[in-house]
């Protein structure tokens, strides 16, 4: 009798964990431009708040999403390139719209526009974003591609991971996202 | 609705999207299961999203009112 009822009472926690899995949302970030970044920060923050678990993923140019300010890095002459934050470099201060980006202009207007209607920042929805428990990974291939080590990114940051420990979290994820 | 004294008060007059619903969100566990918070915004967005937030996260709104320029409302935390 007691082993069924022992049974019994697994039984109803795995159904009452399959009735109610752990709210989680995956995002892949592959962009780096400044509305994409929005975006991709309302999004997380939001879903934090509604007390979803967040994972987000930054590849290629989404990486700019976890550089500090001041990063500089690269080996390569390409890669001194990107470090240098001539054309697609810099931090997340400087990522430029995906339109209207007239060689910084367009960055320096929206901006403008943009503090006018009290938006937080892309650094202070960062900010939010990590102490709301968002884990922030960086992926290991484009960061080796484009010399850009982890010293690079903000406190906060998770280690380096690859494509299945995002397919992993995708997969336990009831909400994804490809930025 | 007016008899309801809150707990606590939320000045979210400003603020856009995502941080009227994020300020909600990071103020209920200051008050008591059963107290409530009244909160003031002026992002009409938060008509939308915060009775949302209340009902993915088990909470309630008990009020949600358009008030001239402003959006007020009382949020029960229930657990």
């Amino acid at each position: 009798m007691e082993t069924e009822a022992a049974a019994l009472e697994q039984l109803e926690a795995r159904i009452s964990a399959l009735e109610n899995p752990p709210k989680k949302m995956t995002l892949v970030v592959m962009s780096g431009d400044m509305d994409k970044l929005f975006g991709a920060f309302i999004i997380a923050t939001g879903a934090a708040a509604m007390g979803i678990d967040v994972v987000m993923f930054f590849t290629f140019w989404g990486l700019r999403a976890l550089k500090k300010a001041e990063a500089k890095h690269g080996k390569s002459f390409f890669g001194r390139m990107i470090g240098m934050g001539m054309f697609e470099g810099g931090g997340i201060e400087k990522a430029n719209p995906s339109h209207y980006s007239f060689g910084g202009m367009g960055r320096w207007m929206f901006g403008k526009m943009m503090r006018a209607n009290n938006v937080a920042s892309l650094p202070e929805l960062r900010e939010l974003a990590v102490n709301l428990g968002v884990r922030m990974y960086g992926c290991q291939m484009s960061m080796d591609v484009m010399e850009i080590p982890q010293e690079c990114f903000i406190d906060g940051c998770q280690e380096p991971v690859g494509v299945g420990f995002m397919l992993m979290e995708a997969q336990e994820s009831q909400i994804q996202f490809f930025i | 609705m007016s008899d309801i004294t809150p707990d606590l008060e939320l000045d979210l007059k400003g603020l856009l999207c995502p941080m009227p619903m994020v300020k909600v969100s990071q103020n209920i566990g200051s008050v008591p299961v059963g107290g409530v918070i009244r909160a003031v915004a002026t992002d009409a967005g938060s008509m939308a999203d915060i009775p949302a937030w209340a009902k993915s996260t088990g909470n309630e709104v008990l009020q949600a009112e358009k008030v001239g320029d402003e959006f007020v409302f009382l949020v029960k935390r229930v657990k």
